[in-house]
């Protein structure tokens, strides 16, 4: 890192990974897998998102492991941002990720059984 | 004329979609017809958020915020609210209402709501194993601020004006101990980042070094450079594998970006950062023993002063700092102190991470604005106490820490009013205790810990939590007398004062703060022979009431067999060979033993 030139074009081009801007930036998958997580079942999860987006060809979907929003005791959590709407969904297991994949990321509907305003007011 | 009311009208474009436009024609229209318009003014504001509810009408100075509001509707809040003063209540947005629609969104619910993320503010949304998404987030630039832009003073300064404290436990000013380590010359001096995490219960370092482990790095750094540092160390315990994986990881990128390396930025500035493990000591989190255990020593404190910034380690001047401590830095080195001092109280800035546990609906990290209540915590944000029991005392600061009873929830949680609470901020355990808990169990519990955790290396410490113990087990066993309780206190007091470290020092505060708060429970235990809580086990007796429907569960899953009744008859429990072990009251599916 030479000067904060160098820093600001990694930050400039890095933007798009962390914001969605405009319609065709895709769709984000936040899985949290820190040690709650991960305890909670996040593996297969995450495991189950990156198999079904690999074979179904979703290009335009890209899944993150994340840390720890602080809802340890409702994890596994999946976020999915689309475009600037975001959805928290609880207690996520592999059926769960199969259901979220086809009704919400293709559908285009959320699914209202694992989101958190079904645990949390 | 002065207008005796002002009505916002949102003008959003999400409202104005949704039929906003013509509220304020129906607005004019009832007014005038009502002959107030001119006591009125009317103002169309920008989106206030909240779309879904919208479109909005506010009316001031009450304050009355209307939701979903429909032309139809003008009428009626013109009418009784303008008119008559008579809020129309079937219009007003609440809250509560929420339930029934749709809550998609973390940030939306009440847990998330009363929260303030500074320390925990990229965990959960950025890939913790990408630099670039740490970068995207403004991460490296606080460090670019301080190389290029101030000098190491300045930094100090900047650190001392923001009013940060220590998030370890002893809340001592960052910038202040940075001060005295950057006025003691030396060839070599060091920074190490504490993430040993000893408090049972606590987990809130674990999480932001395994969801944002650059913002340590860069903290590390940051520090390293105000204090004249080129090499710093993070103790992690091995029992975080994830955090030191992700750790390592990270080291690993910012050396490859040259983040980490020779000549940082250009300046002449270079950094090295290496990991330590440790084996999982509470000790160990102390500093001095910290530092024994880096060089290679057996984990055992030592009298300070020298205290670290002078003499640490390898003899050189060190400062050690808490994790949650470091992940403020870069986030006040990039947006000021100024921004930092603008959450929090007075004397205490920001925010503190606390790890909610115990009897409460919501468990898990919370981080919140110093001065924010306890009650808000454990109500507004942790959900109350699960099954209607009733709160009997928070236990803030793990073992080294006490129990704040229900009367002083309402105070603002700051590293002072704790202390005077009887309690301490600690490094962020928080325990709720509901009344089916026991004061005397709570305390053999931390006192068991301590006992184990003792290095052993002054008497105080290694015989008096040992003896402390003996003496709660006599109390909880029915053995004890009052003056049991007595000698207990006698010897808390001695231990606190007498112990070399901060943890034989602390290792009484639950007992002390139980008793202050507390005592009648145990004095129930030596006088009455019962415990209120219904736990100790020498002290209870298992009843089978009239309740019972003769279902012979209880009999069938009794391991010792001292349950006897025949089919649809009331069971009976012969006490003498009952062990108390609860397993009839957790199969009798009609609730029909109790205890007393
Ligand atoms: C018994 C004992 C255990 C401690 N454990 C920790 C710990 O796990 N993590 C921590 O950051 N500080 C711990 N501390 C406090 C440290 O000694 C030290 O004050 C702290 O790391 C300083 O960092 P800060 O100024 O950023 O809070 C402990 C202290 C004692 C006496």
């Amino acid at each position: 890192m030479k000067s904060l030139d160098d820093l600001k074009k990694i930050r400039d081009n890095a933007q798009k990974k962390v914001t969605m801007r405009g319609k065709n930036d895709g769709i984000r998958v936040l899985v949290g897998m820190a040690t709650c997580g991960i305890s909670a079942g996040a593996r297969p999860v995450m495991n189950r998102f990156v198999e079904i987006v690999d074979k179904q060809d979703l290009e335009n979907v890209t899944i993150t492991p994340v840390g720890c929003i602080g809802e340890c005791a409702i994890e596994p959590i999946v976020e999915v941002l689309i475009d600037d709407k975001r959805t928290t969904y609880c207690k996520v297991d592999v059926d769960g990720v199969d259901r979220i994949i086809k009704e919400h990321i293709i559908g285009g509907k959320v699914v209202d059984d694992y989101v958190i305003g079904k645990y949390r007011i | 004329m002065l207008e005796r009311a002002h009505v916002l009208i949102c003008s959003g474009s999400n409202c104005v979609s949704r039929g906003a436009k013509t509220l304020r024609d129906e607005f004019e229209e009832h007014l005038d017809r009502l002959d107030i318009r001119s006591e009125i003014k009317l103002v169309n504001t920008g989106c206030v958020g909240l779309c879904e509810q919208g479109p909005f009408v506010i009316v001031y100075p009450e304050g009355v915020f209307y939701a979903q509001i429909k032309p139809k509707h003008i009428k009626e809040i013109c009418e009784e609210h303008l008119y008559k003063g008579r809020i129309v209540e079937k219009l007003v947005f609440n809250d509560a209402l929420t339930e029934t629609k749709e809550v998609l969104a973390l940030d939306e619910v009440r847990f998330y709501k009363k929260q303030y993320k500074i320390a925990m503010r990229n965990c959960g949304f950025i890939n913790p194993d990408d630099i670039e998404e740490y970068i995207a987030k403004d991460g490296y630039r606080g460090l670019g601020k301080a190389l290029l832009d101030m000098t190491p003073k300045e930094v100090i300064d900047e650190m001392t004006e923001s009013g940060l404290r220590g998030r370890g436990g002893g809340g001592f000013p960052t910038g202040v101990k940075w001060g005295f380590a950057y006025n003691n010359d030396s060839d070599q001096k060091y920074v190490i980042c504490n993430a040993d995490e000893g408090d049972p219960g606590a987990f809130m370092d674990r999480a932001i070094l395994e969801g944002d482990p650059h913002s340590i790095l860069e903290g590390l750094m940051i520090a390293g450079y105000a204090i004249g540092a080129s090499k710093g160390y993070i103790y992690v315990r091995i029992e975080y594998p994830t955090a030191i994986e992700k750790l390592k990881n990270a080291i690993k990128q910012a050396k490859e970006l040259g983040l980490i390396g020779n000549n940082i930025f250009g300046t002449d500035f270079s950094f090295d950062i290496e990991i330590r493990l440790g084996a999982g000591a509470f000790v160990c989190g102390e500093e001095t023993a910290l530092i024994a255990s880096i060089e290679g020593e057996r984990g055992m404190s030592r009298n300070k002063p020298p205290f670290p910034a002078a003499k640490g380690l390898w003899g050189k001047p060190t400062i050690i700092n808490n994790v949650e401590t470091l992940a403020n830095i870069p986030a006040i080195m990039f947006n000021g102190a100024e921004w930092f001092g603008r959450v929090g109280t007075d004397k205490n800035k920001g925010t503190k991470v606390f790890s909610l546990g115990g009897n409460i609906v919501n468990a898990g990290l919370v981080e919140v604005p110093l001065g924010t209540t306890l009650r808000d915590v454990i109500y507004d944000i942790g959900g109350g106490i699960p099954n209607n029991k009733a709160l009997k005392a928070v236990q803030t600061g793990g073992p080294s820490g006490g129990a704040i009873p229900e009367h002083l929830l309402d105070i603002p949680i700051e590293y002072e009013t704790l202390i005077d609470a009887g309690s301490m901020m600690g490094s962020g355990g928080m325990v709720v205790i509901d009344e089916d808990s026991c004061m005397v169990d709570i305390c053999r519990f931390y006192l068991d810990f301590t006992v184990d955790e003792s290095c052993g290396k002054c008497t105080p410490c290694r015989e008096g939590t040992k003896k402390m113990l003996e003496m709660l087990n006599i109390i909880s066993s029915g053995h004890g007398t009052l003056e049991t309780i007595d000698q207990l206190e006698t010897l808390a007091k001695m231990v606190k004062s007498s112990s070399l470290c901060g943890l034989g020092q602390a290792a009484p505060n639950p007992i002390l703060s139980m008793l202050d708060h507390f005592r009648d429970e145990f004095e129930a235990h030596v006088v009455d022979k019962t415990c209120p809580g219904g736990v100790c086990k020498a002290l209870i007796n298992f009843f089978i009431t009239d309740k019972c429907i003769g279902c012979t569960k209880c009999a069938q899953n009794c391991p010792v067999d001292c349950i006897s009744g025949t089919i649809k008859q009331l069971h009976t429990i012969d006490q003498s060979a009952c062990i108390k072990c609860g397993a009839c009251q957790n199969v009798c599916p009609v609730d029909a033993i109790i205890t007393t």
